[in-house]
């Protein structure tokens, strides 16, 4: 195989490209890639301080590295959700990352702001650990850019996540879901910072090529939480129909955002208050994350927790 | 041949002198669901792999919520 830029050995094929590139043009594919995310959703300027959520794993760490490389003034965010040895190496990883490209990298334990890791908070609800992990997260990622003077966050999400979520809420026809998936959500409110995707034209599999040719050291362990998560079955499901048909997952989603998408869009705008607790924005009068750590500091107070493996 | 897989990390022997593709099948694993390292390149599906060859079969699926 060939690389379609200057004709050398190809390293990766991208099928539904229907071309393969050599490692150098590859890497500029994939800057190239993100060039275009960031222009055509006007996702943030030279002059913005990004925030850029970082995992240890392949997607947010090529991010950072891209955005560092292209010049942005991007800040690492690390949330050490204490998911055992999975989120010990994985901050490890960032730490190693930032401290290589002389990078700044935010840490904030979710421990120290629900009252107690992932695990002992998917004990205390009794719900699946993604569901409080999640929230966890968008709430402390918008603090973190709140309190930090940033206006922006960014995440990894590849392609293969942006197609998983749609084909789960597709699934299920959550119609309020719908309208909220997009690469760029404008902020709505001033204590609510944009949220961005530059990596939403990318696979998961560029991503990961992208992570080894420029031999960032990720982290490839999965959180032991993700096996039974809905979006891997997805995932699946749709890997399947990408090798019967090339592209499928890119026409699925790019169809829906281009077509779709503006058909779901509400008229009405939601009503959003200010958390009577910590200030935060919420739709009702406490916010569900301050519900969220009354009810695991509350539990913690009675009986000391003792997470299962 | 040597094939490394991750998540658990193990190792199996299989037979080498075949393309990179036809060895994806016989393990039952979707080219687009891995990386095919050998060394410090990537490989593509249809490059010819010797019997001493080593090469690893990273995952590049991430989940959950995220
Ligand atoms: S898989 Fe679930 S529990 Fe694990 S990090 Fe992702 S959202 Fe959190
Ligand atoms: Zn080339
Ligand atoms: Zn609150």
């Amino acid at each position: 195989m060939k690389c379609r830029k200057c004709g050398g050995a190809a390293a990766l094929e991208l099928r539904r490209h229907n071309a393969a590139f050599c490692a150098p043009d590859f890497l500029e594919f994939f800057r190239n890639q993100v060039r275009e995310a960031i222009r055509r959703h006007k996702m943030f300027t030279r002059d913005e301080r990004v925030l850029v959520a970082v995992s240890g794993g392949k997607d947010s760490l090529a991010l950072w590295d891209v955005l560092l490389d292209e010049g942005y003034d991007a800040t690492g965010l690390y949330l050490d959700l204490g998911i055992f040895d999975y989120s010990v190496e994985s901050k490890a990883k960032c730490e190693a990352f930032a401290a290589r490209r002389g990078a700044p990298l935010i840490i904030t334990r979710v421990a120290d702001e629900v009252g107690g890791p992932v695990p002992v908070i998917k004990q205390v609800t009794r719900r699946p650990p993604c569901s409080g992990c999640g929230l966890s997260k968008r709430y402390l990622m918008n603090r973190a850019a709140l309190e930090h003077g940033m206006a922006v966050v960014a995440t990894g999400h590849n392609l293969d996540d942006e197609a998983a979520t749609l084909f789960g809420s597709v699934m299920h026809w959550q119609t309020d879901a719908l309208p909220r998936q997009s690469p760029a959500l404008a902020s709505t409110h001033p204590k609510l910072v944009r949220r961005v995707k530059p990596l939403y034209r990318l696979s998961e599999r560029e991503a990961a090529a992208y992570a080894f040719l420029r031999r960032i050291d990720y982290i490839v362990e999965e959180c032991p939480f993700a096996k039974g998560a809905t979006s891997i079955a997805h995932k699946e499901i749709l890997n399947r129909m990408e090798e019967a048909s090339p592209g499928a997952k890119h026409n699925f989603l790019f169809g829906f955002l281009e077509k779709a998408r503006p058909a779901f869009e509400r008229a009405e705008a939601v009503q959003l208050n200010e958390c009577a607790r910590c200030g935060q924005v919420t739709t009702g009068t406490v916010c569900a994350f301050c519900k969220l750590a009354d009810q695991v500091k509350r539990a913690a107070a009675d009986v000391p927790p003792a997470p299962e493996q | 041949m040597k094939v490394v897989l991750r998540n658990p990390r193990r190792e199996v022997e299989v037979a080498g002198n075949r393309r990179v593709k036809d060895v994806l099948r016989e393990l039952d694993i979707l080219p687009e669901t891995v990386l095919v390292i050998r060394g410090d390149d990537l490989v593509t599906a249809d490059q010819m792999l010797r019997d001493d060859d080593v090469i690893e079969l990273r995952p590049v699926m991430s989940g959950g919520v995220r």
